[in-house]
């Protein structure tokens, strides 16, 4: 059989894998075995990928492979689950930065110059630069080793909308000048790879921190796309059907995240939210009454149902295991132990989930926010640890708030809510929180950890 | 780099290269829309996984001997796309198995 054929037999097979793959990722029964067939897809494009005709030596695609699978197999083992968000942005730009160089070495040996080919690739390079630099500015955010407060300057919207149509200028230009001599057209390329991986840098330093969960799913979306152009450029379908895979899959989490926020993707992209905020004229009344661990256990020990509201604060503060083993003494206690979870809680999609998960927190104890909303109202207690802005009562109350119309976690509405909270400084978004002087509000002030620590030990003294 | 390519049906393969890009946008909507949010983190890993399928270009540069600068982009190329694959699908293995129903349903 000939080696285009077989090849593109194989593709399909793939494809079919990627999909059934995804598909069983639907629920959590089956995701792990989705998981695994997509793996096998992924090593039968790649098998095939190697005897195709074009490829004459194989020492240097070795060599890369190996080296890859040791760096990709360490950093799989050795991350923790609160470092998740940070890996992702890094995998995200290295998916984007793969199109850019296979959209480059594309270019580089290119012979006849084709009006769609080059186009193509001018998409791979710019998707996949921006996808790149963004992604590492991302990740330093994440990694907290630059700030993740939003980085705005004067006339930023200005110099970036121009920096993106001097892109799209130098592609015309590479475009119209097909014909005009390789080194000529060979700086405009240069040209657009550094610009591309400039704007990306630009776009993503005035996002802030809490917005991350919507920029990772927005790279990832990137990568996807970016990964699609480079298929186009090399004609090889397997790349475009993964990339429109993955480029979908980020759009939708893009789309969720902007959804639970209540704020368009536009907003969070050009927003710098927290840093341009006024004053809302948000009436507090009522004083903060803070609670000791013991108070906080004789209130636990009453409840017959208690809902933990979960957010960022307990990633940093690695409460979830601690977390759980409070949960396991209430329910031996016979209360009703449930885990609410806000859609952007945390840095990433999903993230509480998978944190809660890896403290054996059972999938079906955890509640999505529509679903328990509906029953607050006859919960006991609610103990929101690490979480601020996704229960500000404001979102629903306060018509100048900026994060008024977001949905919220309605924990203000149960019968007893104690906040775990450092102090009372306001969350990411600099808002004042009236949920802390509600009447029905309890503080348990200190680091999340210690403060269940301490709440266990009160139960284990009795 | 164009053993797989196919030049001699130009219009023909450009137009069927649309119809498969439109038709995987579709399925992948329609397959994606339907993971549930608490598989949100594994799904964006998985899919940084099958982001690495660039792998399969990168292959194809980095063999195209004779050429230096080629040779270099496609080796890094390859290096980077092998660690998403590894590094994607292995990480959310990991993630997964976490998530697979506790036999004790969370009770001691």
């Amino acid at each position: 059989m000939n080696i285009y054929l077989l090849t593109n037999l194989v593709y399909i097979v793939a494809a079919v894998l990627f999909i059934f793959g995804l598909k069983m990722l639907t629920s959590p029964a089956t995701a792990r075995k989705g998981n695994l067939i997509s793996a096998i897809g992924m090593l039968l494009a790649v098998v095939v990928t190697l005897l195709s005709k074009g490829i004459v030596d194989y020492k240097w695609i070795a060599a890369g492979i190996i080296a890859g699978s040791i760096i990709g197999a360490f950093s799989a083992r050795v991350v923790a689950m609160t470092q998740m968000p940070q890996m992702v942005a890094l995998f995200n730009g290295f998916g984007g930065i793969t199109s850019l160089f296979v959209g480059w070495a594309t270019y580089h040996v290119m012979t006849t110059f084709n009006l769609f080919t080059t186009t193509t690739i001018f998409l791979a390079v710019l998707i996949g630069g921006v996808t790149f630099s963004g992604s590492l500015v991302a990740w330093g955010k994440l990694a907290t080793y630059i700030s993740g407060r939003p980085i705005l300057f004067r006339g930023q919207t200005f110099l970036n909308g121009t920096l993106f149509i001097g892109t799209l200028v130098a592609g015309a230009l590479l475009l119209m000048n097909l014909q005009n001599g390789y080194s000529y057209s060979y700086a405009i390329f240069i040209g657009i790879i550094i610009l591309s991986l400039v704007l990306g840098i630009l776009a993503v330093i005035p996002i802030g921190g809490a917005d991350m969960p919507v920029v990772i799913s927005l790279l990832n979306s990137y990568s996807g796309i970016a990964g699609c152009a480079a298929g186009l450029a090399i004609q090889n379908n397997i790349l475009i059907v993964a990339g429109a895979l993955v480029g979908a899959s980020g759009i939708i989490l893009t789309n969720v995240m902007c959804k639970a926020m209540n704020r368009s993707i536009t907003n969070v992209l050009f927003g710098g939210f927290g840093a341009t905020i006024t004053k809302g004229n948000m009436e507090i009344d009522g004083e903060v009454k803070p609670v000791s661990p013991e108070d906080t256990y004789f209130i636990l020990e009453a409840a017959s149902s208690v809902v933990f509201v979960p957010g960022y604060g307990m990633a940093v503060a690695q409460a979830q295991h601690t977390l759980r083993e409070l949960g396991d003494i209430l329910e031996e206690n016979g209360s009703e132990v449930r885990y609410a979870i806000h859609p952007v809680a945390g840095r990433m999609p999903g993230h509480m989930n998978v944190l809660l998960a890896e403290a054996n927190v059972p999938y079906d104890k955890l509640v999505e926010m529509d679903d328990i909303n509906k029953t607050i109202a006859s919960v006991d207690v609610c103990v929101v640890i690490g979480a601020n802005d996704v229960v500000n009562p404001a979102a629903r109350e306060s018509k100048g708030s900026p994060i008024y119309g977001m949905p919220i976690i309605n924990v203000d509405q149960a019968k007893t809510v104690i906040v775990l909270k450092r102090s009372m400084a306001p969350g990411f978004a600099g808002i004042d929180n009236n949920l802390f002087y509600k009447e029905n509000t309890r503080m348990l002030f200190g680091d999340a950890k210690s403060s269940v620590e301490a709440i266990i030990s009160e139960f284990k003294k009795s | 780099m164009d053993a797989i390519t196919c030049s001699y049906c130009r219009e023909a393969c450009l137009i069927s290269m649309g119809m498969v890009l439109i038709l995987a946008i579709f399925v992948g909507f329609e397959v994606i829309s339907k993971v549930p949010a608490k598989l949100h983190t594994p799904l964006m890993s998985g899919s940084n996984a099958i982001s690495g399928i660039t792998l399969v270009g990168a292959i194809l540069a980095a063999g195209y001997a004779g050429n230096t600068l080629t040779i270099i982009l496609g080796t890094s190329a390859v290096i980077f796309a092998t660690i998403n694959v590894v590094g994607g699908y292995m990480v959310t293995d990991r993630m997964l198995e976490m998530f697979k129903k506790k036999p004790d349903g969370g009770k001691k």
